[in-house]
């Protein structure tokens, strides 16, 4: 491990002055899950962990009906997906969240390191795309929400800026007839990283689709909010056809590349497969068939 | 080249208040092993990809080489070492030893915490419950099989 | 005494109990190698080339020694220069001048990860921050993986002064020229030409095999502690102590008895960890600082340059009688070897056809250096990818002929009797016994349910080794017995050898107790490999107690004073003839156990086996799986392993092995490989992409043990641990087709290959 030091914060400011006085080789820790191996390969210079685990606003989750679901950044994963309103409402949360690596690295993981690490292969990004969520930051310029949608720019990359750190997310509540799924396509049955993920939500009127969002991983630089899939859907009947234009599209809008992972033809095919299983899954918990 | 700290962490390990001085850049499971002389949890990657060093920190399963030392400022941990009471074994203990569900016996530690977590969050898990909470502890010995077994007798023999 | 076809009734042999070493396993308290608890210990690390093939101009290692808290360095030129020879490895061999390179190179690095120069440092931090101030400059040299590109006469050859070791009869492989291509070797027997002209249909296929890890979960370790006087102590998790007394001894240039290995408990070997890797290293580091030097590989370190098996190119072709009869089989194999010669395509070409009995046969080997870490043993090392590509094969030639693919195998099964490649005869086998029960098992007849479903058979075999053990044992005056041994215990076997000393002597398991020691406190020992510890522990094991029965009856002749021949031992209960007053006269082993310091001393006897009557053994796998034709994603939905373990001493280790075995097959069938990048970097030295299978990507994994005694062990042992790695590959392969009708010529059979079978072919 390179030479990195410790401490602990217990405040939103407090956490704030530590990481504006560390610069930028300062980085926040929260379940530590991806940067305590970046630190131990020495693939960025860290000198400091600040620990925002003992911030009681970056820990816990609750929801509201008609307000939406809050999440603290540094939230243990294990607690999210076995949270019952969790369970109820937003099972796109619930399905990527239960896959990130295994159990013991749910033990710590957080849907905000998930997000802060940018990794395009992210399996919890596109979950919280589909599912409108919003990142609440803190840092040296006070507060600011960004939509997750917006929230990564390239590989590792984000808007944050230096000093700056997520404190919440937050989710709408889900519209009444709607429902999400979440899925990745990997080559054994666990503990790899996505060749490809998708997460939809869907809601519908009768068979008429009111609301949707596709959104896709690993296989761009940064997870996609693929709007022309969504649009493919939004407005009209939900058939055959629709599904099928709107997995086109988030093939289209896939550009892939290969790697040890996957190929690029392998990736491209799989948006379009798990695009199509999303719809259809997340359509039949709308319809309370799931 | 920056600089590490030495620190000193106090931790409650295995029941018992345990002070100890670390680097800061220290892992949980290198404190574990090399300071506290506590060498049950074991190092198989150092990346979170194979269990061997799963312990349980505040109720919750983790892995240790992914825990920096400097975190456990007050932190409650359990390891394999705390896994029985006294002489007596854990079932999942008893278990493993009757179901022969160790050959070469690396992964044994971090199986046992983790199944032991895994009993408490649900008493009697499915087969594919189990594999599932599983998949993050390799073995290459055993083909999983009798582990799993091991894992659903004693979850009978705790319910009754 | 050897064991007859009818088992006979056991009392000890045949049972589950739990094994000794258990206790301390689950409760954390057993010591593997790196947990080895020393006082002022300096840990090591290593510094590695960063490419595929180099030649090293300088290293610079003066910043490193000035880092506080660093104490020594250590590089190629602290250790003598090494003669040429071969050191026995048990699996395989080491020429002592390549193995010194490969444990930290000199002129050359061969692999991305080849090691360099070694740290030792106060702790694991400082050592590793030294290694980043250790400067060597390299001229980077063209590289070659891939083992049929490193054939050709073009190819960058890796070491200059090799030429090829050609022993083939008529083959015309160059002999002086410089290459990759380290042997040609050649089994033949019969007339080949002939046979195919008798052959009514004939296949050809070529096939390739990854290269795979043992993937043992425990990093390779070492520490070592000299005394003032010269004597070095080593702590390791190895296969064999006394191996590694040997190498490091060569290596170090001092006498093997100045030398103690202490075995510590292994974390998984699978034939990886017989060679020195870390150990002389730590040594130099020991006596340059007079501290002990601890040092253990982090996994990137693992998987780029510890020994996996060979990447493999091999083609079959085979002949056959429209009723079954194989008349002619040709194999060629090319074997990756990695930077150094030695892959194990000798032993793949003895066991390619082994299940069968075939008149003519051609099997060619060659052996190909490689920009690749040098290949060790690794679970009947060479067998999975020849006996892959023949089983495959078969299944094609079962299709065409109409034939049920157990129904072709039978009618050609290999028997005693009969000879096999080499033209050596076969003792008895359990190749019949074990196909027969493949077709009679009720998975090969169940229904399959289901689209995109479907069902694949092979066969196994494994030669199995003997060697060379040793074991001493003491009657304890409280009736136990103590087992002293040499080989270490990997996979059960202190209790299946403890087993076999209480069932020769009629005690319980629990009256015998199993211990390792060091290699100054038992006789030598060959290393836990080659399914052979069993084997020829337990013929030790045997031969002990028999010399114990020996001697405890004669001591009971002594003190009722009758003659010899009149004191008979059975079943733990020594009896003599009725005394004056008519009773008879009898004593529990633990009656005269408590008798035995005053009547003459405790009875300690040792004993050593040489013996090679270790039986062959056979395997055959059924496999149901389901592909997903939309992701090429298959789904393991059945497996049954059947396989003749002569006589299962304990049965749950004798299918835990073949448990294992199995898995370790499914990677390779599935998902394990390496990834090389342009340069010949490894990129996927961790084990979130080295896949290996997780617990939610096997069913339970059923067992069924076919007892076919070897006529050569008391007890009718043999090997298991090995044969059960070799079916999977080849089961799943035909299962595939079964499922989708689509034949794979490469494996792992990944999603990613199975797509690209599957869709369309996109224009470039």
């Amino acid at each position: 491990m390179q030479a990195v030091k410790y401490a602990r914060a217990t405040s939103v400011d407090e956490a704030v002055q530590m990481l504006r006085d560390g610069g930028d080789v300062a980085r926040v820790l929260a379940g530590g899950t991806d940067v305590i191996v970046l630190a131990r390969e020495r693939r960025r210079d860290i000198d400091l962990f600040v620990d925002v685990k003992h911030i009681p606003d970056l820990i816990g989750v609750s929801f509201t009906a008609g307000q939406g679901l809050s999440i603290g950044a540094a939230t243990p994963l294990y607690d999210v997906y076995n949270h019952a309103d969790v369970k109820a409402h937003y099972a796109a949360l619930v399905e990527a969240s239960h896959v990130i690596g295994g159990t013991a690295i749910q033990g710590r993981a957080s849907l905000g390191g998930n997000l802060a690490n940018s990794s395009p292969a992210a399996d919890g990004i596109p979950a919280m795309i589909a599912l409108g969520g919003v990142a609440h930051l803190a840092g040296p310029n006070g507060k600011r929400d960004v939509s997750i949608a917006e929230f990564c720019t390239a590989p590792g990359r984000n808007v944050l800026e230096t000093g700056e750190f997520i404190v919440s997310l937050s989710f709408p509540d889900p519209a009444a007839n709607s429902g999400s799924a979440w899925e990745r396509f990997i080559p054994r049955n666990e503990m790899d990283i996505a060749v490809a993920n998708a997460g939809v939500y869907i809601a519908l009127d009768g068979d008429t689709v009111t609301d949707a969002r596709i959104s896709i991983g690993a296989v761009a630089p940064t997870p996609l909010n693929v709007t022309a899939a969504a649009d493919a859907l939004i407005g009209k009947p939900l058939t055959d056809d629709t599904i099928e234009a709107a997995a086109a599209a988030a093939r289209d809008a896939a550009r892939p590349i290969s790697d040890m992972r996957g190929s690029e033809q392998q990736r491209k095919h799989l948006t379009g497969v798990l695009v199509t299983r999303m719809i259809r899954k997340a359509v039949a918990r709308a319809r309370g068939e799931e | 080249m920056t600089t590490d700290e030495r620190i000193v962490v106090t931790s409650t390990i295995n029941g018992e208040e345990r002070q100890w001085l670390s680097s800061s850049r220290d892992s949980l499971l290198e404190a574990l092993r090399e300071r506290l002389g506590l060498t049950g949890a074991k190092e198989g990657c150092n990346n979170g990809n194979c269990g061997a060093c799963s312990v349980i920190m505040n109720g919750r399963l983790v892995n240790s080489c992914l825990v920096m030392a400097a975190e456990c400022e007050g932190a409650e941990i359990t390891t394999i070492e705390g896994m029985a009471q006294g002489e007596e074994l854990h079932p999942l203990q008893t278990a493993f030893l009757e179901e022969a569900a160790l050959q070469c016996g690396i992964c044994t530690p971090g199986f046992l915490i983790s199944s032991k977590a895994l009993l408490e969050w649900k008493p009697d898990p499915s087969e594919e419950e189990i594999r599932f909470w599983l998949a993050g502890n390799l073995c290459r010995c055993t083909g999983y099989d009798k582990i799993i077994r091991a894992v659903e007798k004693a979850a009978e023999e705790m319910r009754s | 005494m050897v064991a007859t076809p009818e088992k006979p009734e056991y009392k000890v042999i045949g049972t589950r109990p739990v094994r000794p070493d258990g206790m301390d396993k689950v409760t954390g308290r057993a010591e593997f190698g790196a947990d080895v608890k020393l006082e002022n210990v300096l840990y090591g690390a290593v510094l590695r080339s960063p490419h595929a093939h180099a030649r090293i101009k300088r290293i610079d290692t003066s910043k490193a020694e000035a880092l506080p808290g660093v104490k020594a360095i250590a590089t190629h030129d602290d250790f003598p220069k090494q003669e040429t020879g071969s050191l026995d490895l048990g699996e395989g061999s080491a020429n002592p001048v390549w193995l010194v390179e490969n444990v930290l190179a000199g002129a050359k690095t061969l692999y991305h990860g080849h090691a360099v120069a070694a740290v030792a440092a106060i702790d694991q931090h400082i050592a590793e921050d030294a290694l980043a101030l250790i400067e060597v400059e390299y001229e980077v040299l063209p590289h070659v993986i891939d083992v049929r590109e490193a054939m050709l006469p073009n190819a960058p050859v890796i070491l200059d002064d090799l030429r090829t070791n050609v022993r083939a009869k008529g083959a015309d492989t160059p002999k002086d020229v410089p290459t990759n291509i380290a042997l040609h070797m050649r089994i033949e027997k019969g007339d080949i030409a002939q046979g195919f002209e008798e052959a009514d249909v004939i296949v050809e296929r070529e096939y390739t095999t990854s290269q795979a890890h043992q993937g043992y979960i425990e990093p390779q370790n070492g520490t070592a502690f000299w005394s003032r006087d010269g004597h070095l102590t080593i702590w390791c998790s190895t296969q064999g102590t006394f191996s590694i007394r040997n190498q490091c001894a060569t290596l170090l240039g001092i006498p093997e008895s100045r030398i103690k290995v202490v075995p510590m408990e292994i974390g998984g070997g699978f034939g990886g960890k017989l060679t020195v890797y870390l150990e002389p290293i730590a040594a130099v580091l020991s006596k340059k600082t007079n501290r002990p030097v601890k040092m253990w590989m982090p996994r990137a370190d693992i998987i780029r340059a510890t020994g996996p098996t060979s990447a493999t190119h091999n083609r079959v072709k085979i002949g056959v009688k429209r009723d079954g009869t194989i008349t002619a089989a040709e194999v060629n194999l090319a074997y990756a070897a990695g930077a150094f010669p030695g892959s194990p395509v000798g032993a793949g070409a003895q066991c390619a056809l082994a299940p069968y009995d075939i008149a003519n046969q051609r099997i060619d080997g060659f052996d190909v250096v490689t920009n690749t870490p040098k290949t060790q043993a690794y679970r009947a090392p060479g067998a999975p990818a020849s006996e892959h590509a023949v089983e495959a094969t078969l299944d094609e030639i079962a299709e065409q002929l109409n034939m049920d693919p157990m129904d072709l195998r039978l009618k050609n099964a290999a028997k005693e009797g009969g000879t096999n490649s080499a033209g050596q005869p076969w003792p008895r086998i359990g190749a019949e016994a074990v196909m027969q029960a493949v077709k009679n098992h009720p998975h090969y007849t169940s229904e399959l349910h289901g689209d995109d479903t479907g069902r694949g058979v092979a066969l196994g075999f494994w030669f199995n080794g003997g060697m060379e053990s040793s074991s001493s044992a003491t009657v304890n005056s409280d009736g136990t017995v103590s087992l002293i041994l040499g080989s270490m215990d990997i996979g059960g076997s202190r209790a299946s050898l403890a087993m076999q000393l209480a069932e020769t002597l009629g005690l319980t398991m629990d009256d015998v107790n199993p211990h390792f020691v060091d290699t100054d406190s038992v006789g030598w020992n060959a290393v836990t490999a080659g399914s052979r510890t069993t084997f020829a522990g337990g013929w030790v094991a045997y031969d002990l107690g028999e010399e114990i029965k020996k001697q405890v009856t004669a001591r009971a002749a002594r003190m009722w004073d009758v003659e010899l021949d009149q004191v008979t031992y059975e079943d733990g209960k020594i009896t003599g003839p009725d005394d004056a007053e008519g009773k008879p006269r009898s004593m529990t082993f633990k009656e005269i156990a408590k008798q035995l310091q005053r009547t003459g001393g405790l009875i300690a006897v040792s004993a050593t086996s040489r013996r090679n009557t270790q039986g062959a053994a056979y395997a055959g796998h059924i496999v149901d799986l389901k592909v997903d034709r939309e992701t090429g994603k298959v789904a393991i939905l059945r497996y049954t392993a059947i396989q003749d373990v002569g006589t299962a001493i304990h049965p749950s280790y004798v299918e835990g092995q073949i448990q294992g075995g199995a898995a370790q097959g499914v990677g390779m069938a599935l998902n394990e490989e390496y990834y090389y990048d342009a340069e010949g970097h490894v990129v996927n030295a961790s084990l979130l992409d080295y896949r290996m299978p997780v617990a939610n990507d096997l069913p339970m994994i059923e067992t069924e043990l076919v007892e076919v005694p070897n006529p050569g062990h008391p007890f009718g042992v043999r090997g298991v641990g090995e044969v059960p790695i070799v079916p999977p590959m080849p089961a799943i392969r035909n299962a595939i087709y079964d499922a989708i009708g689509v034949r794979l010529y490469a494996t792992p059979m990944s999603p990613r290959r199975i797509l690209e079978e599957t869709l369309p072919r996109e224009d470039a």
